[in-house]
């Protein structure tokens, strides 16, 4: 079954079956297929790694409109992965640049462009009229918002998630089958699963599990195929392995289980734990500048580089004894109770777990977290450091 | 009962960058209990204050999560494999 109602479409121009051949030669397309797609309305989340494929790849296949939202600008580390953007995009709203390069490309597709961050507030007045939406985001909180809108909505969620070398793609589509909620009924406290602006993303996976969406997309709008709703994907791309793993519908799933408790968006920061007072005791934070200060007054310091020896390979912060980030409770041992010990990372995120994991495992002693990490370090003190 | 564990990449920075480890155990709540006490840096990320499992991880035997089997009672047999299945979020990755 399509998710377009017949209704909805109309016939092809000539110009129309001369480019869109190669689908009307399948049968399992064909005319009635890319008739659908003409009439389909897709909104891609997030025009960066994974919604790059997704609208280069929809709007060659003939999307009547595509809907992109993001609020981001392009910048040179997008280009390794969002090959939606071109080096001359560089400060554009991705947004703009996405339109480009989609109308370059397909100029019979209409592009709506939502030049905004998707929020609680605004969500469900910019998911409708959308038959489906592509969630191609990169943060906890904006995908149970997409989740939830799309239940609330009642139109499926095509989903593909990436870290490092790990890819997950699904159809979350209640009416069908199980809603992301009934996967993952909460989110990881904040930071304890690093970004990857922190762990970094193989430029090339994006592309693939965007594609995936795409043609998950493409699939629930021509209708008839097999979906991936009810059903995990997993890549691995380093070993290049997928594995396919069920999901069932939570009978007791807070937004689409049989007595929902949510019937609206509600705070997603708030949901994720963001901003939220923690139990945990403060962590003290210095400034690079501050720690350089101390570093000349000639204080006794503990530096602890908790990064990853490649990390290290690109900036060495001198001085600093490494332990890696997952090592600290073992080795807890190795540190000195009298000395302030003050620790690096990259941006000053991973740190903090390495903090609290020492408090955790008993260790009394001055904890200190660099703020904004070894980059910090780089624009602020030793300017001929790069940062990465 | 010996059993082998699959861990993700984004756990594998506490498993000493293994993708595999070996765990001991008659239940799945044993199984990752001993595999805890193995690495007990991954600690504070498989359990909460309150020593419950965090559900952002999911655990799977075979291709069935065990939620819709035993939960954690699930019984274990040799040479069974778990893999844990965790949250991801990475998309866009703006910065």
């Amino acid at each position: 079954m399509s998710v377009i109602p017949d209704e909805r479409t109309r016939d092809l121009s000539n110009d129309e079956i001369s480019r869109y051949s190669r689908h009307l030669l399948l049968p399992e397309v064909g005319i009635e297929g890319q008739k659908r797609l003409a009439a389909s309305r897709v909104l891609i989340v997030g025009t960066g790694g994974l919604g790059a494929p997704l609208a280069l790849y929809l709007a060659a296949a003939g999307v009547g409109t595509l809907g992109v939202v993001d609020f981001d600008f392009v910048e040179a580390s997008n280009l390794q992965r969002q090959i939606i953007h071109s080096n001359r995009d560089i400060d554009r709203p991705k947004t703009a640049s996405a339109k480009d390069r989609i109308k370059g490309l397909n100029p019979g597709v209409e592009v709506v462009v939502h030049n905004t961050r998707l929020t609680s507030e605004n969500a469900l007045d910019i998911f409708a009229g959308y038959d489906l939406v592509a969630d191609g985001t990169d943060n906890y909180q904006t995908r149970y918002l997409v989740n939830d809108a799309c239940v609330l909505l009642g139109i499926p969620n095509v989903y593909g998630s990436i870290y490092q070398f790990e890819g997950q793609a699904s159809v979350f589509y209640a009416k069908e089958g199980p809603c992301y909620r009934c996967l993952y009924p909460s989110p990881p406290p904040p930071g304890l699963v690093p970004s990857c602006a922190e762990g970094g993303v193989l430029g090339v996976l994006p592309g693939i599990v965007g594609t995936i969406q795409a043609c998950e997309a493409i699939k629930l709008i021509v209708g008839g195929a097999d979906s991936l709703i009810g059903r995990l994907l997993l890549l691995d791309a380093w070993s290049m392995k997928f594995r396919e793993l069920r999901i069932e519908r939570d009978p007791n799933c807070p937004i689409c289980g049989a007595s929902p408790t949510i019937r609206g968006l509600i705070d997603y920061e708030q949901f994720c734990g963001i901003g939220l007072p923690s139990d945990e005791a403060p962590i003290e934070t210095i400034t690079a500048v501050e720690l350089k200060e101390r570093l000349d007054r000639g204080d006794r310091l503990q530096l602890i580089d908790i990064r990853e020896s490649h990390e290290r390979a690109i900036v060495k912060f001198p001085g600093a004894k490494y332990i890696p980030l997952g090592q600290m409770a073992r080795r807890v041992d190795e540190f000195d109770p009298s000395a302030d010990a003050v620790f690096l990372c990259k941006i000053g995120q991973r740190s903090v777990f390495a903090i609290r994991a020492l408090r955790d495992a008993g260790y009394d002693g001055r904890l200190i977290n660099l703020k904004d990490g070894v980059n910090a370090w780089a624009r602020d003190v030793d300017k001929s450091l790069p940062q990465y | 009962m010996p059993i082998t564990i699959q861990i993700p990449t984004a756990l594998r920075v506490f498993t000493d960058r293994k993708s595999e480890v070996r765990a001991n155990g008659a239940t799945v709540a044993g199984a990752i209990a001993d595999f805890a006490a193995s690495y007990p840096d991954i600690r504070q990320h498989l359990y909460d204050e309150d020593g419950t499992l965090r559900s952002f991880i999911n655990i799977y035997l075979g291709d069935t999560n065990v939620k819709n089997l035993g939960g954690l009672d699930t019984p274990l047999k040799d040479g069974d494999t778990l893999m844990l299945v965790p949250a991801i979020a990475g998309g866009s990755c703006p910065r």
